[in-house]
């Protein structure tokens, strides 16, 4: 039972809930970048939720199975098709052996979660099957996917069922990713931090599972101080600490970076806050250029809108009679 | 010192320290930590000491921010009273300074560089007011340094250098940071040194190279199977600069598996270090070559 990479895809990983633990020492959560996605695709094929999945960005990969599976892509619009034959999303469907998954061009989203019953099952590495590309660590190889690599699965019984559009979630136009001021926002002035909010951004090119940087809004104005010892000299720079998941870094104050799956775990430039756990997900599926804007939430909010996220994920579970 | 606590989103609890860098900072930093992983708190599901602060992350489900925040701000008292005495190791790095593969990418970005006639040995002497090249060198390698986090990515030590903060070496990083960065190079940025345990990006200056690998994922290395990096907050580093001729000897007996880093088992007290910096290094090189 394996799948066979014929070709690879922009940038394809083996992906599942993440790492959690190892963050002390520089190794980031991982995981998919679109969670509520990857457990949806896995609960569609019958896995459970946390298993390997395969997460393709932008465009998909073509895959060749080797025995009887069942697959579902979720996440991104990335139309998939068995033998050149279109298949539905959000939609779990059969593959027999020696059929070829293989896709259209991306209609929305920017992260697609394809989800093979009984998992991908790559080597557990500090207990997590997660790619970590920078540091060579988990997945296949530590790498992303390439054109002749042989995938092994896990057993698995199956699943069925469709995931209809109003039990999915996607970012809004232009995307509002809610955020908790802290961290280092006193070191911008009032006026800047209302800006902050006020200015509609542009993901920049450089988006990808370390973190998305932003542009098009104002440059931060900061509090004037005497940089302290081993800071640096950049108002944006403080010395080196910790980068929460979901930070928001301004280097040189101009265009703010949010950190994802593949965090670097800290460094030397300030932060304004985080985007709330319920929004990370949204992030995943965010396209180089599509507008977003931070909107401030207090500590109350955000724990309410996690609550929504979980009670969502029940609504998924209850629908697939899970 | 007064800690100053501020939630990172519904998930972390970040903590600063102090906004200087100084080991007093540092200590507190890792006792607080200790202290909190000692607690055994519910929810919390990773424990990050840094430099001059540190970083809790929970699971909000299981225990609430603000009963987390209670918690940790009754354990600062106990944490700045304890006393910073650290059982800890001292380690070994050999360096081959001005080494080719550092100077060959740090050729490819100079106009990302304060000085781009200048190679960036060249150019931290001169910023730190050193006759040249070779006196920076001897300043870097001849008094030990402490790992003060572990991090950036996996495996990457932040080592802060064990003199009079007027004798520390400071130097601005990249204008821009580089794309490229060889692996194992040691680069310094601020008044902190690091070893690139990965290749990639970085905005540190570029010094040499170590031909000690300190991060295994696929853990075949003989010191890296039990844990894939080598360093932990609080561990003691020596630079020993070696010849072109000594770095191949290396990186042939780390290619045979048959390198043997250099770790000896050493404690460190702030109080005395403070007393008597010259003395306390001293006993770690003493402890470190075994008289």
């Amino acid at each position: 039972m394996a799948v066979n990479v014929i070709t690879p895809g922009l940038s394809t990983t083996v992906q599942d809930l993440g790492r959690p633990g190892y963050y002390h020492l520089g190794i980031p959560l991982s995981g998919g970048m679109d969670r509520f996605a990857l457990r949806a695709a896995n609960m569609l094929v019958g896995n459970d939720e946390g298993a390997a999945v395969l997460e393709a960005v932008f465009m998909g990969p073509e895959l060749e199975f080797t025995s009887a599976a069942t697959v579902a892509i979720t996440g991104g619009d990335l139309p998939p098709k068995v033998n050149g034959d279109e298949r539905p999303t959000w939609e779990a469907f059969p593959v027999k052996a020696g059929d070829r998954l293989s896709f259209g061009y991306l209609k929305s989203g920017a992260r697609a979660y394809i989800a093979i019953s009984g998992g991908v099952d790559v080597p557990v590495k500090l207990g997590s099957r997660s790619t970590y590309t920078l540091g060579a660590l988990g997945g296949h190889e530590g790498r992303a996917l390439k054109a002749g690599d042989s995938l092994s699965l896990g057993k698995g019984a199956g699943g069925k069922g469709i995931i209809p559009a109003n039990l999915r979630r996607q970012p809004g136009n232009p995307a509002e990713l809610r955020m908790l001021p802290g961290l280092y926002w006193h070191r911008i002035t009032a006026e800047a931090g209302r800006q902050f909010f006020a200015d509609t951004w542009k993901v920049a090119p450089e988006a990808d599972r370390i973190g998305y940087r932003f542009k098009g809004g104002t440059a931060l104005d900061f509090v004037p101080r005497e940089q302290p010892f081993g800071a640096g000299s950049n108002p944006s720079n403080i010395v080196d600490a910790c980068y929460p998941y979901g930070s928001i870094q301004v280097p040189g104050g101009t265009e703010p970076i949010v950190l994802h799956r593949d965090a670097v775990s800290g460094g030397g430039y300030m932060m304004l806050g985080c985007v709330i756990s319920a929004d990370m997900d949204l992030i995943g599926q965010l396209q180089p250029h599509s507008p977003a804007r931070f909107v401030e939430v207090t500590m109350d909010q955000a724990l309410a809108a996690r609550a929504d996220r979980q009670a969502a994920l029940a609504r998924l579970r209850a629908h697939l009679g899970r | 010192m007064s800690i100053r606590f501020s939630f990172g989103g519904d998930e972390h609890i970040f903590a600063e320290v102090s906004e200087d860098m100084s080991l007093e900072a540092f200590f507190t930093s890792l006792s607080m930590t200790n202290a909190v992983r000692a607690a055994g708190i519910k929810g919390v599901t990773e424990i990050c000491p840094a430099n001059a602060s540190f970083q809790i992350k929970f699971d909000p489900d299981r225990i609430k921010p603000g009963d987390l925040l209670k918690e940790l701000q009754s354990m600062e008292g106990a944490a700045s009273k304890s006393d910073a005495t650290l059982k800890t190791r001292i380690m070994e790095i050999p360096v081959l300074y001005q080494d080719p593969w550092t100077h060959e990418t740090l050729m490819r970005f100079r106009e990302r560089h304060q000085n781009p006639n200048a190679t960036d040995l060249e150019y931290a002497a001169e910023v730190n007011g050193l006759g040249g090249v070779d006196d920076f060198i001897k300043a870097h390698s001849s008094q030990p340094w402490f790992v003060s986090m572990v991090g950036f990515v996996a495996g990457l030590p932040f080592l802060y250098q064990m003199v009079e903060r007027k004798r520390q070496l400071q130097v601005p990083k990249y204008l821009r940071p580089r794309t490229d960065t060889p692996k194992l190079t040691i680069g310094h940025g601020g008044c902190f040194s690091c070893i690139y345990s990965v290749r990639g990006a970085g905005g540190y200056q570029m010094f040499g190279v170590t031909p000690m690998p300190i991060y295994d994922p696929s853990q075949k290395v003989n010191y890296l199977q039990d844990e894939m990096c080598l360093f932990k907050p609080g561990d003691i580093v020596k630079w020993k600069p070696v010849t072109r001729d000594e770095y191949d000897a290396a990186i042939e007996a780390v290619e045979e598996n048959r390198f043997e880093p250099v770790i000896r088992a050493a404690s460190f007290s702030l109080t005395e270090f403070n007393k008597d910096m010259a003395g306390t290094n001293a006993k770690l090189m003493e402890a470190l070559h075994g008289r």
